[in-house]
């Protein structure tokens, strides 16, 4: 900058000034040719980009979404609907015992879990509440299936549920994680990352968050506790898969049934135990009070979701017209809603 | 420049003093005055410079050769007079020296080894300093380490161990740095009459301090270690030279607003509020990174870890999955935490953080009102400074570490009050002019800040008139907002403004991350005071964790049975109403009722009602006639006020996304006679 040329109201006169010499025509290219390259550089990343707006309906028509890990074989000499109750005289039977007797019945637990298995058992540990009170599934039941399934040479025995209140708080004061803990059972609680979205093709649950370490399985064990629902009047096996989904599922009561249904067919459990040691008679599904319980001493087991709970509900007083998820569910082939049509066995 | 001159005129003051001259005062004066900061020598031990060095910059100018006669003359030999002081007191100072395992043994310094690589002189500091400036340093990273650990625990992880009838308990004192807390209980003691609890701590802390200084803010307080960690990692090269010794230097006018700040917030706690709460350091630490940073770090990794999950190779996605439990269950819980407005508290948070570029510690030196605290009860300390100015050779090594700007080069005298026993000035002095002991003369150290008494009298008279001034301003008597809905446990409002110091340890706790920091519903006066988002979280039946964390008890310590309501009135903290124009059963003959269904109390606060409606079809008839009327069967919710404790859980889970069909609000609270609805719990001996 030392020489500067003069301050110019008039023009310069003199040869031109160095600064105001052209650029070389190497360097004129070389300049064109860079901005060139970055237009042409947007231009390609704004193609390959380029959203031409619009919802853009999808437009697949996928069959129904199914996760069934049910046997494939037909045992006609075992019982189809076990349920095992404390028998006249016999002083009142474990948890374990009702379970062990009920399995037993459907042909022992080597039936439905291979050594080597990675057994996912299903509980609702749905609500912040204790065994007494009969809103998730005894623990006691629970431990018993899990030790079941080492005895049958499980793998890994898997617990878990997507619980309605705080999951650290219903694991804990349900009992479930204390005992399957201690049985050897990984106990896992919904956080959010084990949750990925997945299409279920449903009647009305299409995509939702899917809970997907209940469906990384082998085997999957059903082991809801039979209960009284406010709106669905009785619920126990169909209805535990709620737990399977994430997201804001309040929105399914708008037409619970169905959404049971829905959720029955897209997991078709191996086995399904149902507790009724202590069953929830008025007040569900939460409870909460102890005088809404009734004391019962049965568990039983089937494959059939859909006689579950068509059995189960006559615990609570309900009667199967009245669920029409079951008559969804067996209208859909998921099962019978005629329970007695089985081969049932009390044992 | 302005910064440059200012000290100096400020530290003339301290010359006084000293057992030095007018002459020299009028030469540091002089010198002061024609001195500039063009030609700022380089930092020596950066040249790797040995053997006398000038001094990098000069503002505190004392020189040997400018020494009065008067004072010792500049030697290698001790000064005599300090032994003549120090022989009194040797006995019983070194008996205790040894006994903590610091000091010379005695006060007479053994001859130092010169080491040729330091700079200056290169006499190497006491070994006894060198190695607790190493003790500091870990000591920071260990409390930094066990105040993030204790944060970490605040919420409840679960247990596979405890059985299902063991009352749900935090098993550690994660609230514990609060408790230590002396400027908290302060706080609440002017406001309350009472040390609440485990406030009691902080008498320790107050102990400490009386000993040994102002430890707490060197060597323990995590926010103070965040601070140095950035004013260390902040500056520009520049910024690490002279403009650092600069910036280290005492500055009193703003070093003194830390101490305005904290007498102010004190009247204000006087006044009836513990607002101070919003400038305390523990507090500041666990709200912002509690409530901000933490959440910050859950999102981006959930996010990260997140799209490491969907690369279709086996072992990267297992790998991922388990960082991913194992942060849930070691550092953040299992869902992500939200906080109202959060983002304020962070972004105040980084502009703190990043005044260290400018004066490291911004914060300490010139905020932080427990650090003022503490340097009032520093003036008391047995532990402190001792320096031969005679040996200063200007090279201001020693204010190139300096953490508390407080004047430990030679020519000035030390305040006690603003330094936190880093001992960097020791550690790195060359010429053996610093020493720390017990029970040290008094002649080079100042240990009260020279406070303006005007401004200190305007500055306590706006503390405590703000707070009238805040509740004229409605927003407690009347105007209530009715979202100023307060955790379970919580006092009366006035009571909890009187305790409530905004640290955010009931939010962080809260497992349902129902409580949030408030941003003006609760009036400008509740800041940052928690208050229940039902719609982001309810308040879960069982738990009473945020009283078990509050360290004042603005939320008392109940028991689930006193808040579940087992033989007493249950603890309610609002009403739930519902909006009829919303709800589904009420309004579109939609079956709904999963507010029932989650209401927790037993008998259910809320009921239904089975009706038969009338309801359109949607769909015209064949012929394109009107849509048929059809009857639907529905069970619409009511809400008994009597029963509801206003826990929120129906609102949470209520499907009408944006605006719920329910929703509760204060009223009928349990800790107010005041904001009820029912006629039973009126008292008409309250103004309403
Ligand atoms: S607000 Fe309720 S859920 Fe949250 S910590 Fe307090 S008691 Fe627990
Ligand atoms: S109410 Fe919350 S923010 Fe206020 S002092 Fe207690 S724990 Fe801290
Ligand atoms: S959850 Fe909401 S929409 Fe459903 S019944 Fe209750 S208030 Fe109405």
């Amino acid at each position: 900058m030392a020489e500067k040329p003069p301050a110019n109201d008039e023009p310069a006169s003199g040869p031109p000034s160095p600064m105001f010499e052209r650029p070389g025509r190497r360097e004129i290219v070389k300049r064109i040719g860079m901005s060139a390259a970055v237009l042409a550089g947007s231009a390609v990343v704004g193609k390959a980009l380029w959203d031409q707006g619009g919802f853009g309906a999808s437009t697949s028509s996928a069959a129904r979404q199914v996760r069934d890990y049910r046997l494939k074989d037909r045992a006609p000499d075992h019982a189809e609907l076990a349920i095992a109750k404390q028998r006249d005289g016999e002083p009142e039977p474990s948890a374990e015992q009702l379970v062990r007797r009920a399995i037993e019945a459907m042909g022992g637990i080597k039936r439905f879990v291979s050594r080597g298995d990675v057994v996912v058992i299903k509980p609702n540990i749905g609500w912040d509440r204790m065994p007494i009170h009969a809103a998730n599934t005894n623990p006691d039941v629970v431990g018993a299936v899990v030790q079941l399934a080492f005895e049958a040479g499980a793998k890994k025995v898997v617990v878990a549920d997507g619980s309605c209140n705080d999951p650290n708080r219903c694991f804990q004061r349900s009992g479930i994680w204390r005992k399957a803990y201690s049985l050897g059972a990984e106990v896992v609680l919904p956080a959010e990352h084990r949750f990925r979205t997945t299409r279920m093709k449903g009647e009305i649950l299409d995509e939702w968050p899917i809970f997907t370490t209940l469906v990384d399985a082998d085997k999957v064990i059903n082991v809801p506790v039979a209960k009284h629902h406010n709106l669905a009047k009785y619920t126990a096996a169909m209805k535990n898969w709620y737990g399977v989904l994430g997201g804001r599922r309040n929105r399914l009561h708008q037409n619970i049934d169905v959404s049971i249904a829905d959720l029955a067919t897209f997991m078709r459990p191996t086995l399904v135990v149902v507790d009724a040691m202590r069953v929830l008679m008025r007040n569900g599904p939460q409870g909460g009070n102890i005088d809404d319980t009734k004391v019962m001493n049965t568990v039983f087991a089937t494959v059939d979701q859909v006689a579950a709970d068509a059995y189960g509900a006559t615990l609570i007083g309900q009667h199967r017209d009245n669920l029409p998820y079951l008559k969804m569910g067996h209208e859909r082939g998921l099962g019978t809603m005629y329970w007695e049509n089985l081969k049932v066995r009390e044992v | 420049m302005a910064a440059a001159t200012s000290p100096g005129s400020g530290q003339s003051k301290p010359h006084a003093g000293v057992a030095l001259d007018a002459s020299a005062i009028d030469h540091a004066a002089l010198h002061d005055a024609d001195h500039t900061h063009v030609h700022v020598e380089p930092i020596p031990w950066k040249t790797g410079a040995v053997g006398a060095v000038k001094p990098i910059d000069r503002d505190t100018s004392w020189t040997p050769s400018a020494a009065s006669p008067a004072a010792p003359a500049p030697a290698p030999k001790k000064q005599k007079d300090a032994a003549a002081m120090a022989a009194a007191e040797k006995a019983g100072a070194a008996a205790m020296e040894s006994a903590l395992g610091i000091g010379t043994g005695g006060g007479v310094p053994k001859k130092k080894k010169i080491d040729p690589k330091l700079p200056g002189s290169g006499i190497p500091a006491r070994k006894s300093i060198r190695t607790l400036v190493w003790v500091r340093r870990a000591s920071q990273v260990g409390f930094f380490v066990l105040f993030m650990y204790f944060l970490f625990q605040t919420g409840f992880h679960g247990s596979f161990a405890a059985k299902s009838d063991t009352p749900v308990r935090l098993p550690l004192p994660v609230e514990g740095f609060l408790l230590a807390d002396p400027f908290v209980s302060a706080m609440t003691v002017l406001s309350t009459h009472t040390v609440y609890r485990g406030l009691l701590w902080s008498v320790g802390l107050l102990a400490l301090t009386l000993v040994v200084g102002r430890v707490f803010c060197g060597w323990i307080c995590p926010f103070g270690t965040l601070h140095h960690f950035f004013g260390w990692i902040l500056p520009s090269r520049k910024g690490r030279g002279a403009l650092r010794v600069e910036a280290n230097k005492t500055h009193d006018r703003r070093q003194n607003v830390k101490y305005y700040l904290m007498y102010a917030f004190l009247l204000a706690s006087v006044a009836g509020s513990a607002i101070g709460g919003l400038f305390d350091p523990i507090c500041i630490a666990v709200r912002a990174i509690g409530l901000g940073v933490i959440p910050g770090a859950q999102y981006v990794a959930h996010r990260g870890l997140g799209a490491v999950q969907d690369v279709p190779v086996r072992p990267i996605q297992s790998a991922a999955d388990h960082t991913q439990d194992a942060l849930a269950s070691a550092v953040w819980g299992s869902h992500q935490f939200y906080f109202h407005q959060t983002w304020l508290i962070v972004v105040l948070l980084i502009a703190i953080l990043f005044m260290n570029r400018f004066v490291p510690r911004f914060w300490c030196r010139v905020l932080c009102p427990l650090g003022a605290f503490l340097g009032v009860f520093a003036k008391f300390a047995l532990f402190g400074m001792e320096k031969d100015h005679a040996k200063c050779t200007d090279c201001n090594l020693c204010l190139v570490n300096c953490q508390g700007a407080d004047s430990p080069q030679g020519g000035v005298k030390w305040r006690q009050d603003e330094c936190h026993m880093c001992l960097n000035c020791e550690s790195s002095c060359p010429e053996d002019v610093i020493k720390f002991r017990f029970l040290p003369n008094r002649k080079s150290a100042l240990s009260a800040p020279a406070l303006q008494r005007r401004t200190l009298l305007a500055t306590t008279a706006a503390g405590a008139a703000f707070i009238p001034v805040a509740r004229i301003a409605d927003s407690l008597d009347v105007n209530y907002h009715s979202k100023v809905i307060r955790p379970p446990g919580a006092v009366e409002e006035r009571a909890f403004l009187e305790r409530c110091i905004r640290c955010a340890e009931c939010m962080k706790v809260c497992p349902n991350n129902a409580l949030h920091p408030a941003l003006f519903e609760a009036g400008i006066e509740g800041l940052w005071t928690p208050i229940l988002i039902a719609r982001i979280g309810y308040c879960e039946h069982s738990c009473v964790l945020c009283g078990q964390v509050c360290p004042t008890g603005a939320i008392q310590k109940i028991t689930e049975k006193e808040k579940l309501g087992l033989g007493v009135p249950p603890v309610k903290i609002g009403t739930a109403f519902y909006d009829h124009g919303r709800c589904l059963p009420w309004s579109m003959q939609t079956p709904c009722i999963v507010c029932e269904e989650f209401c927790p109390t037993s008998p259910k606060a809320i009921w239904v009602e089975e009706v038969e409606a009338p309801v359109r079809d949607s769909k015209p008839g064949p012929a394109g006639e009107q849509p048929a009327m059809l009857q639907v069967k529905l069970q619409r919710p009511h809400v008994d006020p009597s029963l509801c404790i206003g826990c929120g859980a129906c609102e949470k889970v209520c499907p009408v996304q944006d605006q719920p069909a329910v929703y509760i609000t204060s009223v009928g609270e349990s800790r107010s006679k005041s904001n009820v609805i029912l006629l039973e719990n009126t008292n008409y001996n309250q103004k309403s």
